[in-house]
């Protein structure tokens, strides 16, 4: 019995492999078991290898594995790119079709299944992911009605004959595989998950989700990967709400669409990932400037400019930290889990509205993507706050207007909604008075420019590191940030197992920095490394630049479009405690 | 119910002594005065440019953006809260150059903001550069020999892009920009009011007597009727574009808040917006 295991489906875009990976990881958690989903796909729709991974455990895993043990192809390319991934003893189940061969030097099983025979038997080669799925999940011994529940679910509004159908698919797949594996594999039989439905998403539904409970109601935006499954996840929910999402013409309408709705009081946010963010940073400044809550998703994705638009990196800190001309308040949070894609995104509406300050909420395209087990989210955890909202003002006297920007200890001025007898005020994205008026006075611009950039000093998120330090004066402290905390951690068992000691840190709020309480950790460290998917380490640089620490601080960085697998923490790790020096992967 | 004094506030606009936007200005005031509304009923959202500081000279809420932004901007507030009368105003740099693209999708989106362009041909506050609605030949600093730039025609283009309302008018007719403003405000869609608004500094050509010898009222044909889109086209052609009143109306299609599904008549931003445990159960469960 094992506890976990790591299954493939690789084919051309638009063949299926999607649709095999959503039936086959929707039955896997109706069994209970904790999954984590990574898809590799590319910038095209039909054609082109995919492949979809899925990680089985029957304990809460957070990371992609660095081997396989079960490859379906429906092509050869899918073997030939993917074998060497499998571990010794690994499955292929392929479409006998091609006549699948194991590349030279890979020692695996191949069962060799008349896939899409048999699905055009049944009437349509579109059915050959129902029998491909139906062979590897016989080949796991798992009870094939959990599956053909899934299937039901999947194909059900389509007619009881087309789930008929479907089924039998599976079932032929199934009897195929075992017949010829004489039953299911001893060696894949998972240990029994706890039956427990988790819920499973991604994390760029967690958003969704997390911006409806967080009182989000419209949403302005434009389609790119990898953040469109927020618009698409929120035009199906929000008009059962009273909202809707509107489609601009481009990122530059849809950032400053929702500064227009925000000022008018609705909680609203736009969500892009770099390139679409590289047009936004003008209005980011106004909405620095003129004190208006926003909230901005950055799905990040390989850069520069069209960079790898469907790949992992993490590579947008610089433009998110510094972005928009001059100098704004500005709060960047990056959520490492799907939990925490759903309670930030409730926190960037709230921290947007308290401090009146744009905020970006960073993913990569991992964590955006990635299918995921989650834990319970918690109804009494959703809280609103408006901040300085004022209703009801006292009525202006002949051609006063409301000070909307008053000068106040906390910088943070009362602000009131257009519609507000008493509340008649001035916004311009030029310097301005306390009412709002353009004034160009040398003391009104330094206390504006006090006032504004004064209101985050001390802000900290909720867990603005998160800490993970068993260790008083580790060998090793460990820094990260967005989706590679589950790889650390399984870095850092192995590391344990060579008693290498580590601590982890994860850092959420990337600016403003959350200095004061990161230096303790780096002080007591004897090495620090900080992993992050980019090229020239800006995670490493904010750290450097504002706690220190440049003489003990290496970097492991990875720009290759893909994530890190423990074995590159591992490998790292191990080097840079023993001799100091790191290879980059 | 307030009278066009009580939208007037105590700044003394930057514009120079002269400039046409001063009639705008005034033509707003009066017709927001007209249509019934109080000062905390309407926004003023402007872009950049002399004509973009406008929010700032009328008594009610103002939002001064950024280049060529204030669509987007204005379409925002109107999303957000219906309920409010939503004016966008500024100069043709603005909206027909750095926001032409704004321009064209809020045309064929059709939110109920009332559009007007103070289009003086120039670019003003940056001291005489060309426009998109320059003539050709048309010399300037940053055109020295002349634009050898076609003109755009911003009401061809409108009614190309599906525009529910197109006007033009000139800022020396107070009385009837006054009366197109109050139409635009009134109709349920968007409405675009282009208004020669002539530039006394850097524009020499394009002058009030200029405009008073080119310009043709549509009072002077009493059988065009503004609801044939075909007639308009012609119009605007055969009078190059110099021709002032309501242009085009389609009365018949919906506004984008119409059509919004569960969109309701009350402003949004005055809605609950907690969710109930029920709620909140129910999108949970569709992930399990």
């Amino acid at each position: 019995m094992i506890s976990q295991l790591s299954w493939k489906i690789g084919g051309q875009q638009g063949e299926g492999v999607e649709s095999t990976d959503r039936i086959f990881s929707t039955a896997l958690n109706r069994l209970g078991y904790y999954l984590y989903g990574y898809r590799h796909f590319s910038s095209r729709i039909k054609g082109g290898h995919t492949n979809n991974k899925i990680r089985i455990s029957t304990k809460p895993i957070r990371a992609i594995s660095d081997d396989l043990d079960i490859l379906v192809a429906f092509d050869q390319e899918s073997i030939d790119l993917n074998a060497k991934e499998l571990r010794l003893g690994g499955v292929i189940v392929a479409d006998a079709k091609f006549n699948p061969t194991i590349p030279e030097g890979i020692e695996a099983r191949l069962f060799a299944v008349p896939i899409t025979a048999m699905a055009e038997e049944l009437g349509t080669s579109l059915m050959k992911n129902m029998v491909a799925s139906g062979a590897s999940w016989a080949l796991l011994g798992l009870p094939l009605e959990v599956f053909n529940k899934a299937v039901e679910e999947e194909f059900g509004r389509k007619g009881a004959a087309i789930v008929e159908k479907n089924i039998e698919a599976v079932k032929r797949g199934a009897e195929f595989v075992l017949e010829q594996a004489g039953g299911p594999l001893d060696e894949f039989k998972l240990d029994e998950a706890d039956g427990q439905q988790k819920l499973f998403m991604i994390g760029n539904e967690a958003i969704g989700l997390g911006s409806i409970a967080a009182g989000c109601r419209l949403m302005a935006a434009y389609p790119i990967t990898p953040a469109s499954e927020i618009m698409e996840y929120l035009i199906k929910k929000l008009p059962k709400f009273g909202g809707t999402v509107v489609q601009t013409e481009d990122e530059i309408a849809a950032v400053t669409m929702a500064i227009g709705a925000n000022y008018a009081g609705v909680r609203t946010m736009t969500a892009s990932a770099g390139p679409g963010l590289s047009l936004m940073m003008e209005a980011i400044g106004l909405a620095g400037m003129t004190e208006t809550p926003l909230v901005i998703v950055n799905t990040q994705r390989g850069g520069p400019s069209t960079g790898l638009p469907t790949k992992q990196e993490q590579s947008d800190l610089n433009a998110m930290v510094y972005g928009t001309h001059g100098e704004i308040p500005k709060i960047v949070i990056a959520p490492a889990s799907i939990e925490d894609c759903f309670y930030d995104t409730i926190e960037s509406f709230n921290l947007a509205e308290q401090y009146q300050v744009p905020v970006i909420l960073m993913t990569d395209l991992q964590l955006s993507l990635g299918k995921q087990s989650c834990e319970e989210l918690d109804y009494n955890k959703i809280e609103i706050k408006r901040g300085k909202l004022v209703e009801n003002v006292p009525a202006l006297e002949g051609h006063d207007l409301f000070k909307r920007y008053e000068l106040t200890e906390d910088g943070i001025s009362p602000r009131v909604l257009p519609g507000e007898k008493g509340g008649l005020h001035h916004v311009t994205g030029v310097e301005h008075d306390e009412t709002g008026r353009p004034s160009e006075n040398a003391l009104n611009r330094q206390n504006m420019m006090d006032k504004r950039l004064g209101k985050l000093n001390d802000m900290y998120i909720r867990d603005a590191i998160r800490v993970d330090a068993p260790f008083d004066t580790p060998e090793l402290l460990i820094i990260g940030m967005g989706s590679t905390g589950g790889t650390i951690d399984e870095a850092r068992s192995l590391l344990a197992q060579e008693q290498i000691s580590s601590n982890h840190i994860t850092i959420r709020q990337i600016h403003p920095f959350p200095t004061k309480p990161l230096l303790p950790y780096l002080q007591n460290a004897k090495k620090v490394i900080v992993i992050e998917n980019n090229a020239t380490g800006q995670l490493a640089a904010q750290i450097k630049m504002n706690a220190g620490f440049a003489d003990k601080i290496e970097s492991l960085l990875k720009y290759d479009g893909n994530p890190f697998l423990p074995s590159d923490v591992h490998k790292a790790c191990k080097e840079l405690s023993l001799d100091g020096n790191i290879q980059r992967v | 119910m307030a009278t066009f004094k009580e939208f007037r506030n105590n700044v003394k606009p930057n514009w120079c002594p002269g400039c046409g936007d001063f009639s705008i200005q005034a033509a707003i005031q009066r017709a927001a005065a007209n249509v019934g509304l109080e000062p905390e009923q309407l926004a003023v959202i402007s872009g950049i440019g002399c004509s973009g500081r406008i929010s700032g000279y009328i008594n009610a809420y103002g939002f001064h953006g950024i280049h060529g932004r204030v669509l987007p901007i204005a379409q925002g507030v109107k999303l957000a809260n219906r309920e409010l009368t939503v004016i966008a105003s500024g100069g043709d740099g603005d909206g027909f150059a750095i926001g032409m693209g704004h321009t064209v999708h809020a045309i064929r989106r059709n939110l109920n903001v009332t559009y007007i362009v103070m289009d003086n041909q120039i670019y003003g506050l940056t001291k005489g550069q060309t426009s998109p609605r320059s003539a050709e030949g048309f010399k300037t600093k940053s055109t020295p020999e002349g634009s050898i730039e076609s003109t755009l025609s911003p009401l061809e283009i409108a009614l190309s892009a599906g525009a529910t309302f197109i006007a033009q008018s000139f800022s020396s007719d107070l009385k009837q920009l006054t009366r197109l403003i109050e139409e635009g405000i009134n109709h349920e869609g968007f409405s675009l009011i282009n208004v020669f608004s002539p530039c006394v500094t850097f524009n020499k050509i394009n002058t009030y007597d200029w405009f008073k010898e080119n310009i043709v009222n549509l009072e002077q044909f009493p059988d065009y009727d503004p609801s044939n889109r075909v007639q308009a086209m012609n119009k605007i052609m055969e009078t190059n574009g110099m021709l002032t009143g309501l242009i085009y109306q389609n009365k018949t299609r919906k506004s984008y808040e119409d059509l919004v599904t569960g969109f309701k008549p009350e402003g949004l931003s005055k809605q609950n917006i907690k969710i109930t445990p029920e709620e909140f159960e129910k999108l949970v469960a569709e992930f399990k």
